[in-house]
């Protein structure tokens, strides 16, 4: 189902269609290249030793059994590594924001269980894993900070210099601002709602191969990375070399989410190790180390209210949110917690709000980035707006259509301080979706299986994300547009994708900017020696990124053709109009592909060293809106607690779509990787800071019996940006979540069952079903 | 650690190397035949993405030694598209539906769709699912690969 909002952009030939990817020949057969498949000669391999406790002191490391293994050719500690440093800082935040600590190895005091202490090198993985277990670390057990919960009060600090292990916050509009509205409401719905720690967890692990030569100082990193640029940017700072000398090269990577956007720890570790061993260096992490240490996303609550006027219109809304960032976030997490306090209105008239969020530290994996990172203002709204519509009385159907933004009142102003919302459609997703259900069937359905002793449920979330920012280091893309002498085209840009289809959107992008079959174009991508400076998939931009540079160095490619044609069509350039693959006197008509006396093909102006042009893209819009609604329905199993998802429907507005499967294959994944957090995902830590999920056995995905099919209504309101495109990326892992709690809830009603808990795991539902007498 | 000599075809050559007793099949597929189709996302079983064809029978080799496919035929990803590099009608069916994004899951999922419907050429969904349980994709919701079984089935 898809829904034009304005007049469709002229036809062009690939955008917009389903065109299979070029990426698959490749995957399917299995010669794809991750960064596990790279061999170099002599390469050694790395392993980290890692602290079995939540927090102690380091007396004494002592690694001479581990060197006396055959095979072993070094144990790196942080005595041989840290000093290495030159400089740490991320390009996205620059080296001014008041970071976090971040060393490559612990030193002196070891903060979560899975903090890398030492670094075993080995001819191979088996010896290095061998290795690993002879060195000897003497540790000083102390108490942890487990549950960043109680970070305030115990009187325990992770980091020293951090009092009340308060890493920062944030806040926007004050109380007061919203106090009286308070005051005066018919009916206030106030909840604290707390979220569990769950993670990207991408099928391939982390891992960097890393080659130093000494001869040139020149080094060469194969990374599973979704930014190049960035590994090459961070790794030439941290050793002190010039970024020209740093090489980043990565063909496919399997899978980041968030977790492969900038380089951590143990990549530090092993790019400053490189200098120090005779060969290349790769480290593959192991799942049990990527569950136990890679970092976790999503651990936060928030105390949030909602004040309505008698009739349901909402007056006000507010959020007090505190977010867990363990011991080591990446990179500095306080600033992207005001997402969360700055969304919390979402698509709603939401005349007043206000907001502050807390950063705090504690004796766990480090916070780092997952897909559409401040969620939880979703997830805080959605499940608060459906209880108090059952505390009401009304349909939570009917409260949303009182208070959400339909298209036509756009631009409408966001009162928590973000710029105010345009070129969207949340009540018409909403309509979409609920239109695709049949909601008043549904609720029959309900009521008769209720009435059958069947417990359904029907949940929906609607929200709006700022996706392609046009924030300075995430505002640009570059790419270069090349003729070969026989007319093929390559399209070179950054890349990054770990399945993104990166690699199918720009070359479908050029095709049509330049008036080629598909099949002419290449695409290189994630060699930083030849890509242009790219920043990344990240941040739902690179579809918008990429169509915005593709488009401005095809602008630049056209303009040289014509200069070219120019004196062989005996016309000024200006005169000469560059399309479908040729070059011709403007109203000439020529068919396309063809040469005449007034019409030149590519290949006839590439001459023998071909053509080539370049263009810098910088996103002008602060952000582009997408939105969507996820309607979900579910039947629970009241006695043990299970959730059987029936119906998944996603209605939603990314603007004019490149590829409608490219753009489904991301909702989909977004929106089960939310429903693994909605009911299943839980990286779970005993009291003294132990994680109890540190295999697939415990970490529990989801899974094809698990995931409902899912229904897509597509509506495309284009944004002021290339070609109408906005942000599909992440968009699925936030709609989710609340979605799949409110069906859950809405099931439990009859029981008066409330849930502010996450996840909806069996034996949680079953604890609150008891709790309420059943 | 000693190493000792194995024996086996791979997809239809007979390979003769030496391996550790410790080393897993994926391990010395990936290293000492150069065939690194087959990936590792656990190495303890659970995802299914090392999964390959032993006998003709879906195997997780991240779980089985190298010396214990001494003498057996093993088929893995690399093996499954015909010689001319023409796709099989399961790969084919997953590059028309979506089935994969990031590709790291994939072979692992040809390799069990691809035992799937030679041992029932017509599931339901639900064997479908259930058969496909004791796989992990994480960037595709299932969707694509789900519809690229049910075209696969429908298409043999
Ligand atoms: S790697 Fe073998 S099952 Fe996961
Ligand atoms: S396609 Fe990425 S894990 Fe399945």
């Amino acid at each position: 189902m898809t829904e034009t909002a304005t007049a469709p952009t002229p036809p062009t030939r690939y955008t917009g269609s389903r065109v299979p990817r070029v990426e698959d020949g490749r995957l399917l057969t299995g010669h794809g290249t991750f960064v596990d498949d790279i061999q170099r000669p002599g390469m050694l391999h790395a392993c980290f030793v890692r602290s079995p406790f939540a927090r102690a002191l380091i007396n004494e490391i002592d690694a001479s059994a581990a060197l006396a293994l055959p095979g072993v050719h070094a144990v790196f500690t942080a005595a041989d590594l840290n000093p290495d440093v030159h400089e740490q800082w991320y390009s996205s935040y620059g080296p001014k924001v008041p970071d976090t600590p971040r060393p490559p190895l612990a030193s002196g005091e070891v903060r979560f269980v899975g903090d890398p202490v030492a670094l075993v090198v080995a001819e191979n993985r088996y010896i290095a894993e061998d290795a690993v277990e002879l060195v000897e670390v003497d540790y000083e057990p102390l108490t942890a900070v487990a549950d960043y919960r109680d970070a305030q009060t115990s009187g325990i600090l992770v980091h020293p210099k951090y009092p009340n292990n308060v890493a920062g916050g944030l806040a926007g509009p004050p109380p007061q601002v919203v106090e009286a509205a308070f005051a005066s409401a018919a009916h206030i719905a106030d909840e604290t709602f707390y979220q569990q720690a769950y993670a990207p967890v991408p099928m391939e692990t982390r891992g960097m191969v890393v080659e130093w030569s000494a001869d040139t100082d020149e080094l060469t990193i194969w990374a599973a990375t979704q930014t190049p640029h960035e590994v090459r940017a961070f790794g030439a700072r941290l050793l002190g070399l010039e970024p020209e000398r740093v090489r980043v090269l990565m063909r496919d990577t399997g899978g980041g989410f968030g977790q492969k956007v900038v380089p951590m720890r143990e990549d530090m570790c092993v790019m400053l190790a490189a200098r120090k061993v005779p060969a290349a260096l790769k480290w593959i992490e192991d799942r049990r180390e990527n569950l136990m240490a890679a970092g976790q996303a999503r651990h936060e609550h928030g105390h949030a209210r909602i004040a309505f006027a008698a009739d349901g219109t909402i007056l006000a809304a507010g959020i007090e949110h505190t977010q867990d960032i363990g011991a080591y976030p990446t990179p500095w997490p306080v600033g992207a917690a005001a997402a969360v306090g700055l969304l919390f209105p979402g698509p709603y008239k939401v005349p007043l709000a206000s907001w502050s969020t807390t950063s705090l530290f504690s004796n766990t994996a480090g916070r780092h980035a997952y897909r559409g990172p401040w969620q939880f203002e979703s997830v805080a709204r959605e499940l608060l707006l459906d209880i108090a519509a059952r505390d009401m009385g009304l349909d939570p159907v009917e409260l949303r259509r009182r208070n959400m933004i339909s298209r036509d009142e756009l631009p409408y102003p966001n009162p928590a301080g973000m710029p105010p919302y345009d070129h969207s459609s949340p009540l018409e997703t909403f309509e979409l979706a609920l239109k695709m259900l049949d909601y008043d069937a549904f609720r029959a359905e309900q009521a008769a299986a209720r009435a059958a002793g069947r417990y359904l449920g029907v949940g929906t979330s609607t929200y709006i994300e700022p996706t392609a920012t046009g924030q300075e280091y995430y505002a640009c893309e570059g790419a270069v547009l090349r003729v070969a002498p026989d007319g093929r085209m390559t399209v070179i840009v950054n890349g990054g994708s770990s399945g993104n289809s990166l690699e199918t959107t720009v070359i479908q992008l050029t095709a049509d900017a330049l008036g080629v079959p598909f099949d002419n174009v290449d695409t290189i991508q994630g060699d930083t020696a030849v890509t242009p400076f790219g920043s990344g998939t990240a941040g739902s931009r690179s579809g918008s990124a990429t169509a915005g540079a593709v488009g401005e160095a095809a602008a630049a490619l056209r303009a040289k053709l014509a200069e070219l044609a120019s004196p062989r069509l005996g016309v000024p350039p200006e005169d000469i109009e560059v399309a479908d693959g040729r070059a011709q006197v403007r109203g000439s008509g020529q068919s396309s592909g063809q040469s005449s006396g007034q019409s030149l093909t590519y290949a006839d102006l590439a001459g023998p060293d071909g053509v080539e042009a370049s263009a810098t893209y910088t996103a002008k819009a602060p952000m582009l809106w997408s939105n969507a609604t996820h309607v979900c329905t579910c039947e629970v199993d009241v006695v043990t607690g299970k959730v059987t998802l029936l119906r998944y429907i996603v209605g939603e507005d990314v603007g004019p779509m490149i590829n409608p499967n490219i753009v489904e294959g991301q909702i989909a994944g977004g929106t089960v990787q939310g429903i693994g957090g909605a009911l299943l995902e839980h990286m779970v830590y005993d009291e003294d800071g132990n994680p109890l999920a540190s295999t697939f056995v415990d970490y529990l995905l989801p899974t094809t019996t698990e995931v409902p099919h899912i229904e897509y209504g597509h509506m495309e309101t284009p944004a002021p940006g290339p070609g109408g495109h906005k942000g599909a990326g992440e968009g699925g892992a936030i709609g989710a979540p609340p979605a799949v709690i409110n069906a859950v809830a809405d099931a439990l009603s009859p029981f008066g069952v409330k849930i502010t808990n996450l996840p909806a795991s069996p034996a949680a539902l079953v604890a609150l079903l008891t709790e309420a007498g059943h | 650690m000693a190493e000792l000599p194995v024996r086996l075809t791979v997809n239809g050559e007979t390979v003769e190397k030496t391996a550790e007793p410790r080393m897993t099949l994926a391990d010395f597929l990936r290293e000492r035949c150069g065939l690194t189709g087959t990936h590792l996302g656990c190495e303890h079983g659970a995802c299914g993405a090392c999964t390959l064809l032993v006998e003709g029978a879906a195997v997780r080799s991240c779980l089985m030694f190298a010396v214990q496919a001494d003498g057996l035929d093993v088929t893995t990803v690399e093996g499954i598209a015909a010689p001319d590099g023409t796709l099989s009608p399961v790969q084919a069916a997953m590059r028309d539906c979506h089935g994969l994004q990031c590709g790291f899951c994939t072979p692992g999922f040809v390799m069990s769709i691809t035992a799937l419907l030679r041992d029932n050429p017509k599931p339901t969904d639900e064997e479908i699912r259930e058969g496909l349980s004791g796989n992990f994709c994480r960037c595709t919701g299932y969707q694509g690969i789900l519809a690229a079984v049910h075209q696969a089935a429908e298409t043999a």
